[in-house]
């Protein structure tokens, strides 16, 4: 069977999920992105690739940062950007979500940016468009229900890059709620496809899946196991807002054991970076200080991801 | 066809340039020949201002068509674009596309005082209407358009012409 995200072709169609995506287009977009960076220094910010594009914003979740990426990224590119708020649009009149793509494919979209609270509603509109033939509209995935969250794996991957140089020789720990974490699987994927020779996931039993070694990572309960000469660090957030049930005792508890404090940082490496993926919960799982400390590249993340997203579309855009 | 020495060719182009040239000058090569062209005329005509280069990757017309370059390598302009005096260095001068993608990408960094064209070679089959301000050689007959000359550079740093056949 046919990646479904890659056309006859072997290019880039949609990005849905980083996993199964080959090595070499990963590489590409991470590529591609580089000279985009230096966008931000000019006095027009703006490249010509998707000059008369209609991009539409599909977000039927919140999102502040990555909303505001792509629609920063989409907008150097030229394209015309449309945002949907889908809180207070036809979806709560009863509309389904392909009679909603549709409507908007009616109104010539050329790109969907989607996110949804559930996995794989950007598969199903991207199954959709082929269905009826529109091969020209692309699906970009931000963000569906645990399951992938595409663009920001690859954003986290250039940081990376553009920090340690390889991938070969690192030693990259994932901490915290991994269970309800689309990033993370994002995370796994690619680091596992760019060839990361040891991956870990450091977490509480109750917010690690249950399956999580099938993924290719070795699983630590104990923050002062697994921090132990780490090259990079991802904090991921804890996600109260989907959590059913008591997975844990509180907040305050998970910082004492799991939060990420300048004392444990000091067991990985001396160089080791400490990434998130945002919005923080200072106090939660990081501290205030590391946060804000040195070996800090939070808010650098954050504008690689407009690169990285000009990448993606750029290269989405040019058939 | 006897194709010319590129290194001889380079000399007669620095000279043809040198006397509208000043300190204030600055160069921007277009990827790949463009930009080694540009080095040589740099040292030649000893100018100060850093060098700066040009990948039209994201401003070229047949991007729909032909899709993004794989590698886009970026530009360097490490100089203040408005109001300074550019000449453009590209080593071939064809349909005149790259050299309208690169004025549009240069505009983009500000408003230069004057923007010059420099080329080694002229080879015919202008589809824009643009002309070089300076050119070592002008093809008495234009190439046929499956024909492909390049500036190469070996590892000592020589450059050379070639021709290339579809």
């Amino acid at each position: 069977m046919r990646n479904p995200q890659l056309n006859k072709h072997g290019e880039l169609q949609h990005l849905l999920t980083l996993d199964g995506l080959p090595r070499a287009i990963i590489t590409q977009i991470l590529d591609t992105a580089a000279p985009f960076t230096e966008v931000a220094e000019r006095e027009v910010k703006k490249l010509p690739l998707l000059r008369g594009k209609s991009v539409f914003n599909l977000f039927f979740e919140n999102s502040t940062r990555t909303r505001t990426t792509f629609e920063i990224a989409a907008k150097r590119l030229s394209a015309d950007v449309i945002n949907l708020n889908v809180s207070t649009s036809s979806t709560k009149k009863g509309e389904t979500l392909l009679d909603t793509v549709d409507n908007l494919c009616a109104m010539q979209a050329d790109m969907f940016v989607v996110r949804h609270e559930s996995s794989g509603a950007p598969y199903l509109i991207a199954q959709h468009l082929e269905n009826t033939g529109r091969d020209h509209i692309h699906v970009v995935n931000a963000g569906d229900g645990r399951h992938a969250h595409p663009t920001q794996g690859l954003l986290d991957m250039y940081t990376i890059r553009h920090y340690k140089k390889e991938f070969h020789n690192l030693t990259v720990a994932i901490v915290g709620d991994v269970l309800h974490s689309r990033v993370a699987r994002s995370q796994i994927a690619a680091l596992t496809t760019l060839g990361v020779p040891e991956v870990r996931v450091i977490g509480p039993k109750t917010l690690l899946p249950t399956d999580v070694e099938k993924m290719g990572v070795r699983v630590f309960h104990s923050m002062e196991e697994g921090l132990k000469g780490v090259d990079v660090v991802m904090m991921l957030r804890l996600q109260n807002e989907r959590m059913n049930g008591a997975l844990l005792p509180s907040p305050q508890e998970f910082f004492k054991v799991w939060g990420l404090t300048a004392e444990k940082l000091a067991l990985a490496k001396p160089d080791a970076i400490v990434m998130h993926p945002g919005p923080m919960n200072r106090g939660v799982e990081i501290d205030s200080a590391v946060a804000d400390g040195g070996q800090a590249v939070i808010l650098p993340q954050v504008t690689f991801g407009i690169a990285v997203r000009m990448a993606v579309m750029s290269m989405l855009g040019s058939h | 066809m006897q194709l010319p020495e590129a290194e001889q060719l380079i000399g007669a182009l620095a000279e043809s340039m040198r006397p509208h040239v000043s300190t204030a000058t600055c160069l921007v090569g277009i990827h790949t020949g463009g930009v080694w062209l540009a080095e040589r005329l740099h040292a030649l005509l000893g100018l100060s201002q850093p060098l700066g280069s040009i990948d039209v990757s994201f401003y070229r017309d047949d991007y729909s068509a032909k899709g993004l370059h794989p590698q886009p390598q970026g530009s360097k302009i490490p100089f203040d674009v408005e109001g300074t005096h550019i000449v453009i260095v590209d080593d071939v001068l064809y349909t005149g596309r790259t050299t309208r993608a690169a004025l549009n990408e240069l505009f983009d960094y500000g408003r230069p005082s004057r923007v010059d064209l420099a080329v080694l070679i002229d080879r015919g089959g202008r589809e824009l209407p643009i002309a070089a301000s300076f050119c070592a050689l002008t093809l008495p007959e234009p190439l046929p358009a499956g024909q492909n000359l390049q500036l190469e550079r070996d590892d000592s740093g020589a450059l050379t012409l070639r021709l290339i056949h579809a």
